[in-house]
């Protein structure tokens, strides 16, 4: 079993060592091709305007729509929360729109309004130590979506079937657990088709 | 909720990984460096080619460039400070920049100190030569690291010699021993734990951008080979003949580093890129990577 981050821009490396230390294989994934060898796709924070615009150039929309057709999981974190959603405010297009959410960029503030406080997540026993960096936030939900986090009454994790999504980045830290979360729902899609 | 600590900093920069920063005078160059896909822009008042041309003293751009960039982009806005002028620097956190630039490419205004930068919210990339200087700049509170290169140039040399330099320096470290690396600590002039940390993770605690002479998509396939982590480009694009064409061309080329048919195909046809400079014809005066320690 192999889990995919999508290397395009941005934190590939952190997301690489976290699903390895949940015990999962992990490879950089640049081109279409390279999705065929992976069961699970993490797509990282980074810039969304730039991920976003060179998923279009390189045929990754289709191709990742494609993936998550055939129920393969996908992480977003941040940028990849974004890509993932189906509505993103102010703008009239989105880019994968396969999560029925809408999102808010930036919805913070700049980042001197950054910041990392403790959170707790529906699935994980203890709070995790979540980053927020210039974070999109969850503004609506469709009936399909399970909010597994709130910040201040303001949607930051959930989950869609096999997308899962965090508008921080659980990446920054030594905490792997979402990873640990997400690793789980790979294995459960490994199990339902072998 | 805690802002401004280490990790929001240095995450900050993490996120810019694999991204290009362009250098941007007004709102229109950064809606083009948006629409091209950078990462970041730097607002500036002239890009260090024209700071260069023009001489006398170079500052901190009007806060109404930094503004008008602020208000036309969704990507983060850098902006430059003058090494050690730190109320130039709290000046522009006050406008809400996202990441400041201690930057050699304006004239010093303190040839002792530089910034404390750990007494900032917003985090800093500061300029290096060499590791010495990369972890004094990161002890004083840095969160983002790049090569000084020779801004305004044109010519990748000096980039590629302080990467080149830097990573060398780390080979070398990690492979001393615990007595060896106390006196190499001296050596540097630079704090233990922090060469401690390095010998530990074999790279620098925070990210390490290229910058001081991109000028091709091919300069930027290079300086991420030699292990960048991202570039900057300052003058090479909004003093090329199509910015917008050679802005793509560059991000694609960063993305696809390895890719020799694809960076082939991005630098077909765009036009001539700025002229350069051959570094030996530089007056001493006029090397800006010897600003700093």
């Amino acid at each position: 079993m192999k889990v995919g981050v999508l290397a395009l821009q941005g934190a590939v490396t952190e997301h690489i060592r976290s699903i390895e230390l949940a015990g999962v294989e992990a490879v950089a994934v640049k081109k279409i091709e390279e999705l065929a060898d992976v069961q699970g796709l993490i797509i990282p924070g980074g810039e969304s305007t730039t991920i976003g615009k060179l998923m279009h150039k390189y045929g990754f929309i289709e191709a990742i729509r494609e993936f998550s057709q055939a129920g393969k999981p996908i992480f977003g974190t941040c940028a990849g929360l974004i890509v993932l959603a189906k509505k993103i405010e102010g703008q009239d297009e989105a880019h994968l729109a396969l999560m029925d959410i809408t999102v808010a960029r930036n919805a913070f503030g700049r980042q001197r309004e950054s910041f990392e406080t403790d959170l707790n997540i529906k699935g994980i026993d203890e709070p995790v130590r979540a980053v927020f960096i210039r974070a999109p936030l969850i503004t609506s939900v469709g009936n399909q979506v399970e909010v597994l986090s709130t910040y201040q009454d303001e949607i930051v994790t959930a989950r869609q079937g096999h997308l899962l999504v965090s508008s921080y980045h659980p990446e920054l830290t030594d905490d792997y657990r979402l990873h640990q979360y997400f690793a789980d729902m790979v294995r459960a899609y490994q199990g339902s088709i072998s | 909720m805690e802002t401004g600590t280490s990790r929001v900093k240095r995450g900050m920069a993490e996120m810019q990984k694999g991204g290009v920063i362009m250098d941007v005078m007004n709102a229109e160059q950064a809606k083009i460096a948006e629409a091209a896909g950078a990462t970041a822009v730097m607002a500036l008042e002239r890009v260090p080619s024209d700071i260069r041309a023009a001489g006398g003293v170079a500052r901190m751009a009007d806060p109404t460039i930094v503004e008008e960039v602020m208000k036309v982009v969704s990507i983060p806005v850098m902006a430059k400070s003058r090494i050690g002028h730190f109320v130039e620097a709290k000046v522009l956190e006050s406008l809400g920049v996202d990441y400041l630039d201690e930057s050699e490419v304006l004239t010093p205004a303190d040839e002792v100190f530089h910034i404390d930068k750990w007494d900032f919210t917003v985090p800093f990339v500061c300029g290096a030569k060499d590791l010495g200087e990369a972890l004094r700049r990161i002890g004083e509170g840095a969160s983002m690291i790049r090569t000084k290169g020779e801004p305004g140039t044109g010519n990748i040399v000096e980039a590629v010699r302080h990467m080149r330099h830097i990573n060398g320096q780390i080979r070398k470290v990690q492979n001393m021993s615990k007595d060896e690396l106390y006196a190499e600590a001296k050596n540097l002039g630079v704090a233990h734990d922090l060469l401690l940390e390095v010998q530990k993770l074999g790279k620098l605690p925070v990210v390490n951008f290229a910058a001081g002479g991109v000028a091709t998509p091919a300069d930027a396939a290079l300086m991420m080979h030699l292990g960048a982590d991202g570039v900057f480009v300052g003058s090479g694009i909004f003093k090329s003949e199509y910015p917008e064409k050679f802005a793509r061309a560059i991000v694609e080329a960063t993305t696809h580093f390895r890719d020799y048919k694809l960076i082939a195909e991005v630098s077909k046809n765009l036009g001539a890129p700025m002229k350069g400079i051959e570094i030996s014809s530089l007056k001493p005066s006029e090397r800006m990577q010897d600003r700093g320690w």
